[in-house]
C-alpha cells in the first residue's frame, strides 16, 4: 500500500494522497490545459520534477543555489495597509524585494487620479530614502467606469438583455475615458521618478480592459523609452465582454498567455506576469501542473522578461488569506524550475 | 507568502544584487539570463555570487551601492539609498529617473 503524502487542494486545505494519486493528478491537468490552450502537455521528464516537488515531504521548498530570480509584486510587499513607505522600506530591508512598489489601497487607475499629488509626493520621498527599484502600481478596472459607479451605460446590464451593439458601444466609450486615466497616472507617477508603472490584473473586465492597457502603454513607452512597465494579467485567457476588438488586426478575446504576451510585447512592455486561476477543487500539483502548460509557450517566444503570477489564488499559489509555506514555495520551485522564467 | 516567495526563489534585493539584476530587467527589458550576465560584469564578480549576501555584502560595500542597515551592521559615511543610487546608474551605465530628478530639484 502507498505511503499518503500530506499535501494541499486549491482551497489551501490539507489533504493526503498517494505518490501515484499525484502523478494521476499532474498528468490529467496537463493533458486538460493542452487541449483546452491548444499546447503541448509537459513533456515526461517535466511531470515528474513537478511530482518529485509535490510529493516531498518537506514543510519547505525552494530552488538551488544560482537559480534565484527577481521577484516583482502587485501591491506592497509587506503589505502594511496605508504606510506607504514604512512599508516599501520593509519590503527593501526586511523582505529582500528585488522590485518594489507604492500602492494606494484604492487600486485603480480611476480613483488614484483624483490623489496623484499626493502619490507622486509620497514616490518622490520613497525614492529618497530607498536603494531598490521602485514601481507604482494600480489595477485598470474597466468596469468603474459604467454606471453606477462611471459614466458609461453598464454593459453587464445590456448584454444580458440583448442589446450587443448598445453594450459595445459603452464599452469603447468606457475605453476612452480609462486610456486617459492610464496614460494621466502613469506620466505623472513616471515624472515624479517612478522606475516603473505596473498594470496589475489586466484583463479583469475583459478584452476592453486589456486594449485600453495596451493603448496606454503604448503612449508611456513611446514617451518613457526606459521605463519599466509591467503588465500583470487577471486571468489565463482573455474573455471577451466586447468579443471583436483587435491589437494590431489580432482579436484579443480568447487570448492565453502566449498571445497575451505577444501584443504586450508589440505595445511595449518590458515585464509581463501570466496569471492561471486556481481551481479550489482540485489539489495544488493538479493546479501548478495546470499553470506550467498553459505558461510553458510563453517561454519560447519572450524577448522581454515573464513573471509568472504566484500570487494568492494563482499559478498554483491556494486562494486562501495566508498561502501555506509548503504550498506557495512549491509553486515558485514548479514555476522557476519548470518553465526557466526571469522572475515571479 | 511574501516571505515565502523571499525565501523560496527570490534573489534578495539589496541584500544581494537582486536589485541590480531588476533594474535591467525593468530599464532595459533583459531577460534573467542577459540580465545577470550584465551586472555580473559590471561589478566584476561570477553570476552567483549576484544571489550571495556573503559574496555582495562585500561587493557593495567596496563600491558604494548600498547595504542593508542593522544594529549590528552599520556603515555611517558610506552611500545608502539616494546616494547609492547614484553609483549605481553610473555602475550599470542606466539612467535612474530618480536620480535625475533629484539632480534637477537639487540643482546639481
Amino acid at each position: 500500500m502507498e505511503t499518503k503524502i500530506a499535501t494541499r487542494m486549491g482551497d489551501g486545505s490539507l489533504t493526503e494522497m498517494t505518490r501515484g494519486e499525484l502523478r494521476s493528478d499532474i498528468e490529467d491537468a496537463t493533458q486538460l490545459a493542452a487541449g483546452k490552450a491548444k499546447v503541448d502537455p509537459l513533456t515526461q521528464d517535466e511531470q515528474d520534477h513537478v511530482l518529485d516537488i509535490y510529493a516531498s515531504a518537506a514543510c519547505f521548498t525552494a530552488v538551488d543555489i544560482g537559480d534565484q530570480v527577481v521577484l516583482s509584486c502587485d501591491g506592497g510587499g509587506s503589505k502594511m495597509t496605508g504606510t506607504d513607505i514604512l512599508d516599501l522600506l520593509e519590503s527593501e530591508q526586511r523582505l529582500g524585494q528585488d522590485i518594489l512598489e507604492l500602492w494606494h489601497i484604492e487600486y485603480s487607475y480611476k480613483a488614484i487620479k483624483t490623489i496623484l499629488p499626493h502619490q507622486q509626493q509620497m514616490m518622490q520621498n520613497a525614492q529618497q530614502m530607498l536603494t531598490a527599484p521602485i514601481q507604482y502600481g494600480a489595477q485598470p478596472n474597466l468596469a468603474f467606469y459604467s454606471r453606477p459607479d462611471g459614466p458609461c451605460e453598464n454593459w453587464f446590464e445590456l448584454l444580458p438583455r440583448g442589446e450587443i451593439a448598445a453594450a459595445r458601444e459603452a464599452i469603447v466609450e468606457a475605453m476612452d475615458y480609462a486610456t486617459k486615466d492610464f496614460i494621466f497616472v502613469g506620466e505623472g507617477m513616471l515624472d515624479a521618478g517612478a522606475d516603473g508603472m505596473d498594470f496589475d490584473t489586466t484583463g479583469g473586465a475583459g478584452d476592453g480592459d486589456f486594449f485600453s492597457t495596451l493603448r496606454a502603454v503604448r503612449h508611456l513607452r513611446e514617451k518613457y523609452p526606459t521605463a519599466g512597465i509591467e503588465v500583470g494579467m487577471a486571468g489565463e485567457f482573455v474573455i471577451g465582454v466586447h468579443g471583436e476588438l483587435e491589437w494590431d488586426g489580432r482579436r484579443l478575446a480568447g487570448l492565453w498567455p502566449q498571445g497575451q504576451l505577444e501584443v504586450c510585447q508589440d505595445a511595449g512592455v518590458t515585464l509581463f506576469g501570466p496569471a492561471v486561476n486556481i481551481n479550489t477543487g482540485k489539489s495544488c500539483a493538479w493546479n501548478t501542473a495546470y499553470s506550467l502548460t498553459v505558461i510553458k509557450p510563453c517561454m519560447d517566444v519572450a524577448c522581454i522578461p515573464v513573471h509568472p503570477n504566484v500570487g494568492e489564488g494563482v499559478c498554483g499559489v491556494p486562494v486562501n488569506g495566508y498561502p501555506p509555506e509548503d504550498a506557495a514555495s512549491r509553486a515558485a520551485k514548479a514555476h522557476v524550475e519548470i518553465l526557466r522564467c526571469d522572475g515571479l | 507568502m511574501d516571505v515565502t516567495h523571499a525565501l523560496a526563489a527570490g534573489m534578495g534585493g539589496i541584500r544581494t544584487a537582486g536589485d541590480l539584476v531588476a533594474r535591467m530587467q525593468m530599464s532595459r527589458g533583459m531577460r534573467l539570463t542577459e540580465a545577470k550576465r550584465y551586472v555580473a560584469d559590471r561589478l566584476g564578480c561570477t553570476e552567483r555570487d549576484l544571489a550571495d549576501s556573503y559574496a555582495m555584502e562585500q561587493i557593495r560595500g567596496e563600491k558604494g551601492l548600498g547595504r542593508i542597515l542593522d544594529h549590528s551592521n552599520l556603515h555611517p559615511g558610506e552611500p545608502n539609498a539616494m546616494m547609492a543610487k547614484f553609483r549605481i546608474a553610473e555602475t550599470l551605465g542606466i539612467t535612474i529617473p530618480s536620480v535625475e530628478k533629484f539632480r534637477e530639484l537639487a540643482g546639481i
